[in-house]
C-alpha cells in the first residue's frame, strides 16, 4: 500500500522510499522505513497531507506520498 | 581585554533557537550580513564570567549537512571551513526533546566534522506532555556530549550552559560515523583535492561540492567515478547507520509513560485552522482583522508622532536665524523624515502580526493549506510566507524565499514578491485613500479605510499570481519539486523574541529608510529651491514690483505663496517635471507628481516626504501634518480649473503604486539572490510596464 491511500484513523510503518533524490529528503526528515506514520490532516484542496512521522507532523503533497510504501498495522 | 570564545548555535528548524539565542544575549546582538553575500549573519555577546565572554553566532535551521536549500547551505559553509575567522571553538546544539531522533541526525554530523558540540535539550516540557523522559546522564554517556536540558521560552537553564561553555574539561571531539568503511585510496585522493585532513569532512565537501560548490568539481566527479563511488547510495548509507547509533542512545535513555494517548492541542487545532472551509474563511478573516487593525491601533500612536514633528518644525523655525539652513531643515529634512515617520506605527502592528502567525506556528499551516492553489502558479506552499511577509518589505521576504528547494519555484517567487504592498507603500495609500473617503466613513462596523486598504493588497496578490503564471511559461525548471515541511506544534509567543524582532525591524526601517529620505528631501529641496538663474531672478524682480504696486488686490501671503508656486515650477525640479510630464499626462499625472515618481525611484514611501516638500515649499510655511498636505493637494486646480486630484488620478496613482518597481534596495537583493543582473532588470520592466498600462486603462475608465 501506498502513503497516499492511508485513511483517517489507520496506523502504518513504512517499508520503502522510491526514488533515490527522494528518500534522502525524507530520510532526514526522519521518514525512513520503520517508522510509524498516521494521517492527521488533508489541505482544502484535497492535497498536500499532513502525516504524524514518529513523533512529530509534518507535510507532503500527494505525489511524493504515491512513492512511499507502507504497511498498514 | 576579555578573553573570548567563538560559539556557533546550531539545530533543526523549529526547535527554539531563536528563543536560545535571545535568552543568552538578549539586545547585546548585531545583524550584518556575511562578507560578499545577503546572508544574514546574527551575532551576539554573552559574559560567561568576568573575564571571558561567548561571541556567539545563529546559524540558519537545517535538517542536515547536505544542504539542499540556500539557506542550509549557510549553515554548511561556516561550519566547513576551519580556515573561516567565524569557525566556532565549539557548537551549541539545540534539540527538540519532542523529536529527539530527527533533531539528533544533524548534531551527529556536525560532531564528525571535528568540533566539540554540547547538547541543549529543549522543549523538555512538550515531550513531557507526551509522557516521554530522557535520563540526561544516560543519554550523555551515550552520546558522549555533555547534555542539559533547558526550556529556552522562559530562560530555564541558561546558566548551566554557561557553565559548560566555561569549562574546557567537557568540550569533547567525538565521532559517530566510521568513515573506514570507505575505500581508503579514494579517501586520501579526496583529501588531497579538498586540502583537508578530517576525512569526512573532506568526503563531504566534496559531495556538496560537486553539486553545490563550482570549484573543483571535475576533478572531484573524476574521482568518485574511478573509485565507483556513488555520493547518493553513500548519503543514504550514512544516514541510516547514523539512525541506528541515535536509536540505540534514545531507546536507552528514554522512559515513556503509558496510556498518555490523550489527544494534543495541536491534533485538535488543526482540524479546524485546516479544514477546507473553516481553514481558509479563518485565514482570510484573519488578513481582513490585520488591515483594520493597522488603521484603527495607529491612529493614537501617529497622532502623537505628528504632534512631536510638528513642535519640532516650529522650534527650529522659531530657534534658528530666517535663511538657507532653517529653509534647508524646515521644508526640506523634517518635512521629509516627518512623512514617512509617522508610519512608523503602522508597520510596527504589521511587522508584528506577521512575527507572531510565525511564532506561534500558524504559517506553516497558512502554507499547508495554500500549496494546492500556488502550484498552477510555478510555486508552492513555502512560498506564501514570503508573499505574506512582503506586505511588511519585500526585501526580508526574498530572503527568506531561501527555503525553497526548488530553484524555479524560488526564483518566480523572488520575481513576484515585490507586487505584494509593502509597508513602503501604506504611506502612499493612506495619503491618497484619505483623499478619497472621509477618514470617519464607516461600512456596516468597518472602517472604510481598512476596507480599501485590503482591496489595494488583493490586488497585489492578485497580480502577484498572474505574473507569476506567466513567468510559469518561460522560467526553466531545474531539479524536481517538493513540499515537505514540519507543521511545529502550536505554542504560546515568546514576547521578549516579538518585543526583540520589533525593536530589530523597526530600527532598521528608521535607519535604513530615514538615511535615504534625509538625503533625497534635501536634494529635493535644493533642486525645488533653485532654478535656472535667469527665470529664477525675473519671478523676484516681477514679485517685487508687485508688492511695490500699492493697488494690490492680493493680501502679501497670497502673493508669497503664488510667487513660491512659479518658482517652484521655474526650478530644476520643475523643469524635469515638465520634461516627462508628456509621458505619464495618458495616466493623469501632473508634473509635481512627476517629480514624485522620480524620487520615488529610490524608494517608494519618499512620495508622501515628497509631496509634503513640493507642497511645503510651493505653499505656506503652516504646519506640515498629513491633514495639511492632504487638503493642499486636494486644494490643486487644473489648467480648466477642475481639481487635479480627481477619482480618476487619485485611482491611477493607487494602482501605480501599486505595481510600479520603485525600490532600489529591493532590485539590488534580486541581484545577489540571484546572482545575475538579468533577473532584477527582467523584475524592473516588467513591474513599470504593468503599471503604466494598468494605471493607463484605470485613468481612462474613470475620467
Amino acid at each position: 500500500m501506498k502513503l497516499s491511500e492511508l485513511k483517517f484513523n489507520q496506523i502504518a510503518t513504512v517499508i520503502a522510499v522510491q526514488g533515490q533524490e527522494l528518500s534522502l529528503k525524507l530520510f532526514e526528515m526522519g521518514l525512513l522505513p520503520g517508522e510509524e506514520v498516521e494521517l492527521e490532516n488533508i489541505a482544502p484542496f484535497g492535497d498536500p497531507i499532513a502525516i504524524r512521522v514518529g513523533e512529530y507532523k509534518m507535510c507532503l503533497r500527494l505525489s511524493d506520498a504515491d512513492c512511499i510504501d507502507i504497511k498498514v498495522k | 581585554m576579555k578573553q573570548e570564545i567563538t560559539v556557533a548555535l546550531a539545530g533543526n528548524p523549529n526547535s527554539g533557537k531563536t528563543s536560545l539565542f535571545n535568552a543568552l544575549t538578549g539586545l547585546n546582538h548585531k545583524v550584518s550580513n556575511f562578507p560578499g553575500t545577503t546572508v544574514e549573519k546574527k551575532i551576539g555577546y554573552c559574559n560567561l564570567n568576568a573575564e571571558t565572554r561567548a561571541q556567539i553566532i545563529d546559524l540558519p535551521g537545517t535538517y542536515s549537512l547536505y544542504p539542499k536549500s540556500a539557506d542550509e547551505l549557510v549553515t554548511y559553509d561556516i561550519l566547513r571551513n576551519k580556515a573561516e575567522t567565524n569557525f566556532p571553538d565549539l557548537v551549541l546544539f539545540i534539540a527538540d526533546a519532542s523529536n529527539l531522533k530527527r533533531n539528533l541526525l544533524l548534531l551527529t554530523q556536525v560532531a564528525d566534522l571535528g568540533v566539540p558540540v554540547i547538547l541543549a535539550l529543549n522543549m523538555v516540557d512538550l515531550a513531557e506532555r507526551k509522557g516521554v523522559f530522557y535520563e540526561l546522564d544516560i543519554l550523555a554517556k551515550e552520546l558522549g556530549i555533555p547534555v542539559v536540558s533547558i526550556n529556552a521560552r522562559n530562560k530555564e537553564g541558561i546558566l548551566k550552559i554557561k557553565n559548560l561553555l566555561l569549562d574546557e574539561s567537557k568540550h569533547k571531539k567525538v565521532t559517530y560515523f566510521n568513515i573506514n568503511q570507505v575505500d581508503q585510496n579514494l579517501l586520501n585522493e579526496i583529501g588531497e583535492i579538498t586540502d583537508k585532513k578530517n576525512p569526512y569532512a573532506a568526503l563531504q565537501y566534496a559531495i556538496n561540492a560537486g553539486v553545490y560548490l563550482n570549484n573543483k568539481a571535475k576533478q572531484i566527479n573524476a574521482a568518485f567515478e574511478k573509485y565507483n563511488f556513488n555520493p547518493k547510495q553513500f548519503q543514504e548509507l550514512e544516514i541510516l547507520q547514523r539512525y541506528k547509533v541515535i536509536d540505540d542512545a534514545v531507546r536507552l535513555s528514554r522512559r515513556q509513560k503509558t496510556n498518555h494517548v490523550i489527544k494534543n492541542i495541536t491534533q485538535k487545532a488543526d482540524v479546524i485552522l485546516t479544514h477546507r472551509i473553516w481553514g481558509l474563511v479563518i485565514f482570510l478573516s484573519l488578513l481582513f482583522f490585520v488591515f483594520q487593525a493597522i488603521f484603527s491601533w495607529s491612529a493614537y500612536p501617529m497622532d502623537l508622532v505628528e504632534m512631536g514633528f510638528a513642535w519640532l518644525n516650529a522650534t527650529i523655525e522659531k530657534s534658528l536665524p530666517d535663511g538657507v539652513l532653517n529653509d534647508l531643515l524646515v521644508h526640506g529634512v523634517v518635512a521629509g523624515l516627518s512623512g514617512v515617520i509617522i508610519f512608523l506605527p503602522q508597520i510596527i502592528i504589521l511587522f508584528a502580526f506577521i512575527a507572531v502567525l510565525e511564532d506561534v506556528g500558524y504559517m506553516a499551516r497558512v502554507g499547508f493549506i495554500m500549496d494546492r492553489i500556488m502550484r498552477p502558479f510555478g510555486m508552492n506552499g513555502k512560498s506564501i510566507v514570503p508573499l505574506i511577509s512582503g506586505m511588511a518589505c519585500a526585501v526580508p521576504s526574498i530572503m527568506a524565499s531561501r527555503s525553497i528547494e526548488n530553484k524555479k519555484e524560488r526564483l518566480i517567487t523572488i520575481l513576484v514578491t515585490p507586487l505584494m504592498s509593502c509597508s513602503a507603500r501604506l504611506p502612499v495609500y493612506t495619503l491618497l485613500i484619505g483623499m478619497l473617503v472621509p477618514e470617519t466613513a464607516k461600512w456596516g462596523p468597518f472602517n472604510v479605510h481598512g476596507v480599501v486598504l485590503m482591496a489595494m493588497y488583493l490586488l497585489g496578490f492578485i497580480a502577484a499570481l498572474a505574473s507569476a503564471a506567466v513567468f510559469k511559461l518561460f522560467v526553466k525548471s531545474k531539479g524536481t519539486a517538493y513540499f515537505m515541511m514540519e507543521l511545529p506544534s502550536y505554542k504560546l509567543p515568546v514576547w521578549n523574541n516579538l518585543l526583540i524582532t520589533l525593536y530589530e525591524k523597526g530600527s532598521a526601517f528608521v535607519v535604513g529608510a530615514g538615511k535615504i529620505i534625509v538625503a533625497v528631501s534635501v536634494i529635493l529641496w535644493a533642486f525645488a529651491s533653485f532654478g535656472p538663474r535667469g527665470s529664477m531672478r525675473a519671478i523676484d524682480e516681477k514679485y517685487a514690483t508687485l508688492a511695490m504696486s500699492a493697488d494690490a488686490t492680493m493680501s502679501s501671503e497670497e502673493l508669497a505663496a503664488q510667487k513660491s508656486a512659479e518658482r517652484l515650477q521655474a526650478s530644476y525640479a520643475g523643469e524635469f517635471g515638465k520634461w516627462i510630464e508628456p509621458a505619464i499626462k495618458p495616466i493623469g499625472f501632473d508634473w509635481k507628481m512627476g517629480i514624485a515618481l522620480l524620487t520615488s525611484l529610490a524608494a517608494r514611501e519618499v512620495f508622501v516626504g515628497t509631496m509634503s516638500t513640493i507642497y511645503s515649499v510651493g505653499g505656506g510655511a503652516e504646519g506640515e501634518d498629513l491633514n495639511s498636505i492632504k487638503h493642499k493637494m486636494l486644494a490643486e486646480k487644473n489648467e480648466k480649473g477642475e481639481p487635479l486630484y480627481s477619482v480618476a488620478t487619485i485611482l491611477s496613482l493607487m494602482v501605480f503604486y501599486a505595481f510600479a518597481m520603485q525600490c532600489m534596495s529591493t532590485l539590488s537583493i534580486v541581484k545577489s539572490e540571484t546572482q545575475s543582473w538579468k533577473w532584477p532588470i527582467v523584475q524592473f520592466v516588467y513591474m513599470t510596464a504593468l503599471a503604466y498600462v494598468s494605471s493607463l486603462i484605470v485613468f481612462n475608465i474613470f475620467s
